[in-house]
């Protein structure tokens, strides 16, 4: 890890004085991407600004949204019985965020900013049709996924919170790397009065919505009526640990393991 | 350098740190306790998983600095005068550790385990837990019935 100089800010404003005064400051949230990139030399900030005072923490169930702050870890979400009542479909995709030890730390302002590929609340926010809350604005998760690594987030904007809108029904389904527990593929899907939503992770570059699946379950929100729709794999990953042809299969299986999971 | 202040296994400590320093590298190098390993330093083997404020994580993921204020466990502040943590004893029992490199991390996953779900463990529940902690003698078998043990002597 190179050197850098760090910062603990009391408040989000403090954190973005920082990262405008900084040559190249980063946020640190949980830490758990981060770290590891600098320690890989692969980031290498002059500045590292570390949110775990200044970010809001807790979940609010309220007028038919899970509002998370920024700062919640994902035992806590995972853990919650309000959000296992309003969306458990959300509480079981945080359980299965890397391992119980990660889960205390990583948080989802920090998963949503950074957009890993293989993520899972990315899969969430698309699939629920969630508003991303920063320092700046509201951003709805359609517009924040803007590819691989990448998010609608200015320089100097810093995720606050994210309202989910509780749905009729919700389900995930990941198969995981077996080594990372990242998702090779995760499909989310969600039946809301706004429609249908199906989000896919861990199969291309960013999460997608796969709307040929969407269209099927409008009229029949049941496994079977995605049976027949298949996932093409030219844009889809492929590197050792799945084929692009083996991931677009397993967005099919998935997909309908998530409604089982729904409508179950 | 940034100064940070913690209390580990109820001592409080203070010092200048390199703000690079890792908590696993300021609990080794800086205060001695080495019973903390560093098996994958990638955030996967959990060989050096100690609690902070009661929760288990993977010390060699954080920064000591994000330590400050915080209460901090190690395998060194288990056994209480003399006598090994139920934890300890079941695991020296069941024959739960081979090499010993991954028990410490073991250790410290298994009682913020039995912190969360209570006497009552399940295998499968024992195994999922363990997702973050690798031992690569064992099998696994025997720690899983130490934890299940311990467990019940814990609650």
């Amino acid at each position: 890890m190179y050197e850098f100089t760090y910062h603990r800010p009391a408040t989000v404003d403090e954190a973005i004085a920082l990262l405008k005064s900084a040559d190249d400051g980063k946020l640190l949230a949980g830490g758990h991407t981060l770290l590891p990139t600098m320690k890989q030399r692969l980031a290498s900030p002059s500045d590292l600004i570390d949110l775990g005072g200044a970010l809001a923490t807790g979940i609010d169930v309220s007028n038919g949204c899970v509002t998370i702050g920024a700062g919640t870890c994902h035992a806590d979400v995972a853990t919650s019985s309000d959000v296992a009542n309003a969306i458990p479909a959300l509480a079981k995709l945080a359980s299965m965020i890397g391992d119980p030890h990660v889960r205390n730390k990583g948080t989802i302002g920090g998963s949503i900013a950074n957009n890993d590929p293989a993520a899972d609340y990315p899969a969430a926010c698309l699939g629920l049709g969630a508003t991303i809350v920063t320092s700046a604005r509201e951003i709805e998760a359609d517009d924040f996924f803007t590819g691989m690594f990448d998010t609608a987030l200015g320089d100097d904007e810093v995720i606050t919170s994210v309202r989910f809108p509780v749905p009729a029904k919700a389900g995930y389904s990941k198969f995981p790397n077996p080594a990372s527990r990242y998702a090779m593929v995760g499909v989310f899907v969600s039946s809301a009065k706004g429609g249908i939503r199906v989000a896919v992770t861990g199969a291309g570059p960013c999460v997608f919505r796969q709307g040929d699946m969407e269209a099927a379950l409008e009229g029949d929100f049941a496994s079977s009526a995605i049976a027949g729709v298949t996932q093409a794999d030219g844009d889809l990953n492929s590197d050792i640990h799945a084929s692009a042809e083996y991931r677009a299969h397993l967005v099919g299986v998935m997909a309908r393991r998530a409604v089982d999971q729904a409508t179950g | 350098m940034p100064s940070v202040s913690m209390k580990v296994n109820g001592s409080e400590v203070s010092a200048d740190v390199d703000a690079r320093t890792l908590l696993v590298e300021y609990l080794r190098s800086d205060l001695g306790l080495t019973g903390t390993h560093v098996g994958c330093d990638t955030s996967q083997c959990g060989a050096c998983v100690v609690h902070v404020d009661g929760k288990a994580v993977k010390s060699c993921t954080l920064l000591a600095v994000q330590a400050e204020g915080a209460e901090v466990t190690t395998i060194e502040g288990m056994a209480a005068n003399g006598d090994l943590h139920p934890m300890q004893e079941a695991f020296r029992e069941h024959h739960g550790l081979q090499c010993g490199f991954c028990t410490p991390g073991m250790i410290m996953a298994a009682t913020d385990m039995v912190a969360r779900h209570g006497k009552d463990l399940d295998e499968a529940t024992i195994r999922r837990e363990l997702e973050g902690n690798l031992c690569r003698c064992t099998g696994y078998h025997n720690i899983v019935k130490a934890i299940a043990a311990a467990a019940k002597a814990m609650g």
